[in-house]
């Protein structure tokens, strides 16, 4: 879904160099309300001009870009988070996902798609990269369907439906939101519905993996 | 923590330092003998990486030996003392001691000017316990005052005692450890703390230099290659990338510059790599490869891998895009592997049957390990390859 108007975005990342390209790459397609190289700043800045998607770096001095999330999503539930990094390790990945931003995309990300991502982020849908939605197949996956798992098992959210599977496999093989539409012969606004669904899951669910990439490496 | 010996033992004996130290210091206070053998340890063992100990040196400094000779009289003289007073442990005690302090002068002067420096810090610190500007004299009088009350208490209980004949020797020697104490627990706190931050900072230097070392070792090469190369910009993209992949590798996956998927992969991941990173640097580009689940490799994974390896690198030479995605998935009945590409795309109709490149290394391939090969492709969107094996889990 495409917004009407341009989003409004906030930058947040430590290195000057990279701001401007970012800002660069995103042209006229948002409307940059602001940035800032430092997570207290960062806080605070984004606190005062609420922007549709703060584009957050992982990887900061002082609590990274989890910190920023934790401070600002009780208070602007509104705000959504797209994470950038330069690496994809799943420990960041699931640990920034987890924290509450609705996509995640490397640094390497091409302009065209970046602002792609920016307006998926800001229409409310959830923005997986290839090697994202390869965490979430091995995560879910690795435990065969029906085994004891410890602690409490919630099949709502433990689980991923064939369908759900079947559409982080297209992601993961490099296929676009209408790509995939096209190859299952659905909407793209039901790709959106699924990969929305498996993002809460990656969110909420309590299975090992992702509780042990979440907490593994705390550096973020 | 003062001549490194426990350490230096502890890492010839394969044993934890701490233990090591632990044990040092009961003998120490069980007798005094502990200390004594700190101290000889110290003269006979050599320094890490030098075959000269201080003991060897201490043989031929004939004044050190006079000094430490000079001590006997001192000795005799505490231990008839120690008689006197009907003191055992005093005799027990002052024996080591003395020979530990001549043992101490021997090290001291013929250690390692570096050594020696800190060996005057510690006792620098020993002396300057009564000009400590933060405490007002007064404040050392009283330390002192009751260190040494609290010992000689220590001293005459055990030695005159009360009716409680089993209580004497445990009342003294708390009373006199409690002295001691009072008296040197600043200091010595002191002394270890400074051991302490003196460590952290040579481990934060070795660590800076490592880093740098490495950082100059890739990076500063690949700047430099990527200057002189800076008039073709594939080329440029190209170093930029693989440097990208090793520094990444070593930053986030711990892995060491240069191992980076070692000549003979034995998992599928590793062999997915050794494609990715291959075609990358020959070819020029970007290849982003997913994995989801492992496996060891087998025949049929490594035919896999070929015919995998022969779509990326057509899918490098002939599309024209600027990458191409590999999807690997492991699941418990087949493998699959994709290779995407958003380039120029052809006829699949239009490609000769003969053609070696698809009908051999692709096709042929996988039909003789029992596995299939769909190749998709519209002019204008691209090329998908989808290569598939049913797994034999528990054959090799």
């Amino acid at each position: 879904m495409k917004a009407t108007v341009r989003p409004r975005v906030f930058l947040v990342d430590d290195h000057h160099l990279f701001r401007t390209g970012v800002k660069s790459a995103l042209g006229d397609a948002v409307e940059v309300v602001g940035e800032a190289d430092e997570v207290p700043a960062a806080i605070e800045l984004i606190g005062e001009r609420l922007p549709d998607v703060v584009l957050l770096d992982v990887h900061m001095p002082g609590g990274g870009g989890r910190a920023v999330i934790d401070a600002i999503k009780p208070a602007h539930p509104e705000v959504r988070f797209l994470a950038l990094s330069v690496s994809d390790a799943p420990e960041d990945v699931i640990a920034v996902i987890r924290a509450g931003a609705r996509g995640y995309v490397t640094k390497t990300i091409s302009g065209p798609e970046l602002v792609d991502a920016v307006e998926r982020v800001a229409g409310g849908d959830a923005v997986f990269s290839p090697r994202l939605a390869g965490f979430v197949l091995d995560a879910f996956a690795s435990m065969p369907p029906g085994s004891e798992l410890p602690g409490p098992f919630d099949p709502e959210l433990d689980n991923l439906s064939p369908r759900e599977r079947e559409v982080l496999r297209l992601i993961a093989r490099g296929y676009t939101y209408k790509e995939i539409a096209r190859e299952l012969t659905i909407s793209v606004k039901t790709v959106e519905t699924h990969v929305s669904a498996v993002l809460r899951k990656l969110q909420l669910s309590t299975r090992h993996e992702l509780t042990r990439w979440a907490t593994e490496r705390r550096l973020i | 923590m003062i001549g490194g010996i426990a350490g230096g033992i502890a890492a010839r004996r394969g044993r934890d330092p701490t233990i090591v130290r632990i044990v040092l210091v009961l003998l120490g206070l069980l007798s005094g003998f502990g200390v004594v053998l700190y101290i000889f340890a110290w003269l006979v063992l050599p320094v890490e990486g030098s075959a000269e100990t201080i003991g060897t040196r201490a043989l031929s400094d004939r004044q050190g030996i006079t000094i430490a000779i000079a001590l006997v009289p001192a000795l005799v003289l505490v231990l008839l003392l120690g008689s006197q007073l009907h003191a055992s442990f005093v005799s027990s005690w002052g024996l080591p001691l003395l020979v530990s302090a001549a043992g101490l002068l021997l090290v001291y002067r013929n250690a390692e000017a570096e050594e020696r420096a800190s060996l005057e810090d510690s006792f620098k610190a020993l002396l300057q316990l009564g000009s400590d500007r933060r405490h007002s004299p007064r404040y050392f009088l009283a330390r002192l005052g009751g260190g040494l009350i609290l010992f000689v208490l220590g001293v005459v209980v055990i030695s005159q005692g009360g009716r409680h004949t089993f209580l004497r020797p445990i009342a003294g020697t708390v009373l006199m450890i409690a002295g001691t104490v009072i008296l040197l627990g600043p200091w010595w706190l002191r002394l270890a703390l400074g051991l302490l931050h003196e460590r952290q900072a040579r481990i934060r230097a070795e660590e800076r230099a490592d880093m740098a070392a490495r950082v100059h070792d890739s990076v500063l090469q690949t700047l430099a290659m990527i200057q002189r190369s800076a008039a073709e910009p594939q080329e440029v993209a190209r170093l930029a990338r693989a440097q990208e992949r090793e520094l990444r590798s070593w930053l986030f996956e711990g892995r060491e510059p240069g191992s980076f998927g070692a000549e003979g992969a034995s998992t599928l991941a590793a062999g997915v790599e050794q494609i990715e990173r291959e075609v990358e640097e020959a070819h020029g580009v970007a290849v982003d490869a997913v994995m989801v689940g492992d496996a060891p490799l087998d025949d049929e994974l490594r035919a896999l891998l070929a015919a995998g390896r022969e779509a990326t690198v057509n899918a490098a030479k002939w599309s024209g895009a600027s990458s191409v995605s590999i999807y690997v998935e492991a699941e418990a009945k087949r493998v699959s592997m994709f290779v995407r590409d958003r380039g120029a795309g052809f006829d699949p109709e239009s490609i000769a049957d003969d053609r070696q490149g698809i009908a051999e290394s692709i096709r042929g391939r996988m039909q003789r390990h029992g596995g299939t090969a769909v190749i998709r492709s519209v002019p204008g969107e691209g090329t998908e390859v989808e290569l598939s094996v049913p797994r034999h889990p528990g054959r090799a």
